[in-house]
């Protein structure tokens, strides 16, 4: 129980230093690049302007604490102004829209990728040397080539040249529209193959290579040898003695390699104007919308940072000795 | 009566790209029923790795180059004994744990850490036994009860053990099966000496009363002529000594064996110095024809390096041979070493 | 009753491991080098050598390109989105710039900016790490803290942020900018590991026989400590470069870094905008990302060519060891040689999941 209150207590910090660095960046910015933010408005309303204006720190708001105060109450009611590019839409109504896509194609397809890669390693760490360890200089070359770069390969062989599925966008606007019907629902499952797959091919190979050297050192391990001795099925050898202890590490790696995943999977919706999260930042930053920008920023920090407390979690319902260390401090 | 485990002949090499370390070599040694046979050596000298190959649990790039291990037990009844090294590997499982059992070294290595003690215990018992699950528990329980363990331990983990604790568990985990033979791997080496003596004789007892064979491995010679019936001494991956520890300790035949005497005081007797054996054991990459030991030994001659290794007896004694035709009781060397060898025996 | 024996540690004794502990020698500084390299060579296994030569080539590359190149990359030519042809190796983009040229050049700025990233974020974890190490009590905590900190916060988000109000202005031109700030982001990862490692260092023995006779810490630091973690630096190091050859590549792709320069990231970002994927121009997209792709390729395999160097278990493990002509796995039973045991290939394994042993209890029922 300590145990999860201090990292809750860590994650808190780490939200608080995001929260501020979310504040001071504007801030700090050289002075022309305020400039050219509001330069890219001209014909924003005198109200909109000064609502902006004091959101940046620019001119006269008063003194830089009371400036804090009054943007953390803004950052716990949710109100982050108006978008810029879609005024005067407020900046959360336009995130909003692209959570569910994000998480939809990118959670899902990291999570396929997680499992399908653990179980690989697995096997790969059992059985250390064979064909599946063998082929992975070339999961390597797949891991180390950057996401996107796969994407453009995919959609100019199974897009473009095979037709086989679509290539941009999350469906077809045209033809369908948004609702629990089948067709629509389709629709999205074809629009998202390949996005899904690029995700998938690039990161498999990262998690099943990492399992696979946990699964081997933990292989070593004086419980394993020993249960052989008692000749148990290969199969007790290999889940209950080897992978259960080398889930551990490997679930921390998960939660350590989070900010990567999102990298990724920001870039691949760029490449495939997938209308995500990361499609709608790269678009704010494009079209100077600051404050859809800090926005999606602390949405997407926050989301990580959940995503590891949850880990941790995890981690401590998993691994006995975590339990029971902490519950002698 | 067949010998429950027939070492023979067996050599064991670690292949490494600098060439073939002969881990054993052409090792003999048997096991009866019910009896405690201690196997000494430094480290390094090949004990740990005669053992497990001896149960096929060693890793690559571990061979075994030869040899036979043959087992006769229970299970096989009138039938000839079994070359383990031969048998598949689906009756190999079969033999493990139920016949041999091995007691590792280091019960906090050697113990799961994320299953509790009673599912370490149970699942060497199904995998053998057609217990149903309450009977193992129960079994468990029991094998708790004989090792002097309470019974709520059955739901620890092994972190939340003391090393004693640990080492008990490892040895009612591995009377789990009622096998025939258990094989003790320095089980007491990292427990401090208390709790040593309490698990040894706890040792002794289990065996007294369910009536397995031990072989027992340590470099704690003072323990073994103590504790087993018959001791072999393990060099450089030979044989050089084997006796009954009477033998050994009245009249050890080879300077190996006298030097690991001389290096511990006794309780009683006049003082004298502490000799330890100077130099350090052969690299076994490239081992010199003849005996291992010619380097360290004081008594070592010419004719040392034509010496084969084969065990010969000792004069007058049953049962005891040394691979040493330079030194024996029947012909003693220097008499500052017949004196010191007193010294230490009184 | 119970003392113990004189046992001396045994040499060549298989299983032996644990790094020998690296006390800095007084030979020639570059005879012991040139020689320390040749061995470590040697010891590699064949995927590190692989990506140790594609790395030299690479780097060869960088440094003599932008002399060979044949056309100025930026200049426009009427030739567009020409198919590589003898006067262009490469072929030309939309606006009909020569895209060998363009890659000769972008090798360069690529690996420059990757290298100096390298630099500087694991100068900053070596300092962070070993000083948390060393210091110990309140910094240790506090180091530790910003160091966690800065790893679990997503540095994609933070980046394009911070580029994003960079970009455009004059302050965020040229490679300054993306340099520092993904060295900025880029050192917590070293910064844990070498703390960790300076830790176990720090608590050996010869570190306080050093203190005992008076060495000042920053000699202490410099030459007991730093020489016990060279491989571990550089191994930091590799993976620095690694994340920054990712990182930048992925920026430039989305347009944050200055779009002028030629940087392999920026072909790729052009090549978008220039719709080259629906245009098939193949030309234009595949060798910047295939480079990109092999660099990557090469410092991974160089990084676990390291890994397994100083952990022997993996590399044991990789050689599935072939005993008299049959493949033994490292979990199998140990091997014995001239027994014909087989083990039934697929269907041995699959019966091997099974849960009981399956030898019946009456006597004489083996064969």
């Amino acid at each position: 129980m300590q145990f999860i209150l201090r990292r809750l207590a860590f994650y808190l910090v780490a939200a608080w230093v995001a929260i501020t660095a979310n504040f001071f960046i504007p801030r700090a910015m050289p002075g022309n690049a305020i400039d050219a933010i509001l330069a890219k408005y001209p014909t924003l309303l005198p109200a909109a302007r000064q609502a902006l204006e004091a959101e940046l720190g620019q001119g006269n708001q008063g003194s830089l604490w009371h400036q804090y105060v009054v943007y953390i109450g803004h950052v716990f009611t949710l109100n982050f102004g108006p978008s810029l590019y879609n005024y005067p839409t407020p900046a959360t109504t336009i995130v909003a829209t692209g959570i569910y896509w994000t998480l939809g194609l990118v959670g899902l397809a990291t999570v396929i990728a997680f499992v399908v890669g653990t179980v690989l390693g697995i096997i790969a760490g059992w059985r250390a040397g064979g064909w599946l360890d063998r082929s992975l200089p070339a999961m390597m070359f797949l891991q180390a080539t950057p996401y996107f770069f796969l994407a453009l390969i995919l959609i100019q062989v199974l897009g473009i040249s095979l037709h086989w599925f679509p290539v941009a966008e999350a469906y077809d606007g045209i033809n369908y529209t948004p609702g629990w019907t089948w067709g629509y629902i389709t629709n999205v499952i074809d629009h998202g193959t390949l996005p899904a797959l690029t995700i998938v091919a690039t990161s498999v190979a990262g998690w099943m290579l990492q399992m696979r050297n946990v699964m081997v050192t933990t292989t070593g391990e004086d419980y394993v040898v020993a249960a052989q001795a008692k000749g148990l099925s290969n199969r007790r050898v290999i889940f209950t003695y080897a992978a259960r202890n080398a889930l551990l590490p490997q679930l921390q790696g998960f939660g350590l390699a989070l900010g990567f995943v999102v990298a990724g999977a920001l870039v691949m919706e760029i490449v495939f104007s997938y209308p995500g999260i990361g499609y709608l930042l790269l678009n704010a930053v494009a079209a100077k919308d600051t404050p859809v920008m800090q926005c999606i920023f602390l949405l997407i920090t926050m989301a990580v940072l959940v995503a590891n407390f949850l880990i941790d979690l995890v981690l401590v319902f998993v691994d006995p000795r975590v339990r029971s260390r902490e519950a002698t401090r | 009566m067949s010998p429950v485990l027939d070492i023979k002949d067996l050599s064991i090499a670690y292949q490494t790209p600098g060439g073939d370390v002969k881990a054993t070599s052409h090792v003999n040694l048997t096991l009866h029923k019910g009896e405690v046979v201690g196997l000494c050596g430094e480290s390094g000298s090949g004990k740990s790795t005669l053992a497990y190959g001896a149960c096929r649990l060693l890793r690559p790039p571990a061979v075994i180059t030869g040899g036979s291990v043959l087992y006769s037990g229970k299970r096989t009844g009138s039938a000839l004994p079994v070359d383990i090294l031969r048998v598949p590997q689906h009756d190999l499982r079969a033999i493990r744990w139920q016949d041999i059992a091995i007691v590792f070294q280091s019960a906090m290595n050697a113990l799961n850490p994320v299953l509790r003690v009673r599912d370490q215990i149970t699942d060497g018992i199904t995998a053998h036994l057609r217990l149903s699950k309450a009977e193992a528990h129960e079994k468990a329980a029991n094998l708790l009860d004989l090792v002097g363990i309470p019974r709520e331990r059955l739901r620890s983990y092994p972190h939340e053990l003391s090393g004693g604790m640990r080492q008990r568990v490892m040895i009612a985990m591995a009377l789990a099966a009622d096998p025939e033979v258990v094989i003790m791997d320095e089980p007491t080496t990292a427990l401090d000496v208390v709790v040593q003596r309490d698990i040894l004789s706890k040792i002794v007892e289990l065996k007294d009363q369910l009536g397995f064979s031990v072989l027992f491995i340590t470099h704690d010679m003072s323990l073994l002529l103590e504790l087993a019936d018959r001791i072999a001494v393990m060099y450089a991956g030979q044989l050089l000594e084997l006796g009954s520890s009477a033998d050994l300790k009245e009249m050890p035949a080879h300077p190996y064996t006298q030097g690991l005497l001389r290096s511990f005081p006794s309780l009683r007797g006049t003082r004298r110095e502490l000799t330890g054996i100077p130099g350090s054991p052969p690299d076994l990459r490239d081992p010199k024809p003849g005996c291992p030991f010619i380097p360290r030994c004081g008594f070592a001659i010419d004719s040392c390096s034509q010496v084969d290794m084969t065990l010969l007896p000792v004069l007058g004694r049953q049962g005891h041979v040394t691979a040493c035709p330079v030194v024996t009781p029947a012909a003693p060397a220097a008499p500052a070493a017949a004196e010191a060898t007193e010294g230490a025996l009184s | 009753m119970t003392t113990m024996l004189s046992t001396p540690n045994t040499p060549g004794v298989p299983g032996a491991s644990g790094a020998e502990l690296v006390r800095p020698s007084r030979k020639s500084g570059a005879r012991n080098v040139l020689s320390a390299l040749a061995a470590t060579w040697r010891r590699l296994p064949g995927t590190a050598k692989t990506g140790v030569i594609i790395l030299v080539v690479f780097i060869l590359i960088g440094i003599i390109g932008p002399f060979l190149i044949p056309y100025n990359p930026g200049t426009t030519t009427p030739l567009q989105s020409a198919a590589p042809s003898g006067s262009h190796l490469l072929g030309t983009t939309q606006t009909g710039q020569d895209v060998f040229s363009q890659m000769l050049v972008g090798i360069r700025l690529t690996l420059e900016l990757a290298f100096w990233v390298g630099v500087i974020a694991t100068a900053l974890s070596v300092v962070v790490g070993v000083s948390a190490a060393f210091l110990g009590g309140v910094w240790d905590e506090a180091l530790s803290l910003v160091t966690n900190i800065f790893l679990v916060l997503p540095a994609l988000p933070l980046l394009v942020l911070l580029l994003g109000f960079l970009n455009g202005t004059s302050a965020g031109q040229g490679q300054l900018p993306v340099i520092l700030v993904l060295a900025g982001l880029g050192w917590p990862w070293g910064a844990r590991v070498i703390r960790a490692q300076a830790l176990t260092i720090r608590s050996r023995d010869f570190i306080a026989a050093a203190r005992e006779t008076g060495e000042r810490s920053w000699r202490v630091i410099g030459f007991e400590i730093i020489p016990n973690m060279v491989s571990l630096i550089a191994a930091s190091f590799v993976n620095t470069v690694l994340y920054a050859v990712g990182a930048s590549v992925a920026l430039a792709f989305v347009g944050l870094t200055d779009p002028n320069s030629f940087s392999l990231g920026t072909i790729l970002y052009w090549a978008q905008l220039g719709s080259a994927v629906q245009n098939s121009w193949w030309w234009w997209y595949v060798p910047p990302g295939v480079a990109v792709a092999l660099l990557g390729s090469a410092l991974v395999l160089f990084n676990t060519g390291i890994d397994e160097l100083s952990n022997p278990r993996l590399r044991d493990a990789r050689r599935s060891t072939k005993v008299a002509g049959r493949r033994v796995w490292p979990t199998d039973p140990t091997p014995v040689l001239g027994a014909a045991a087989g083990h039934g290939g697929l269907a041995g394994f699959a019966r091997s999941f099974s849960r009981k042993s399956l030898i019946d209890e009456k006597a004489g029922d083996f064969s």
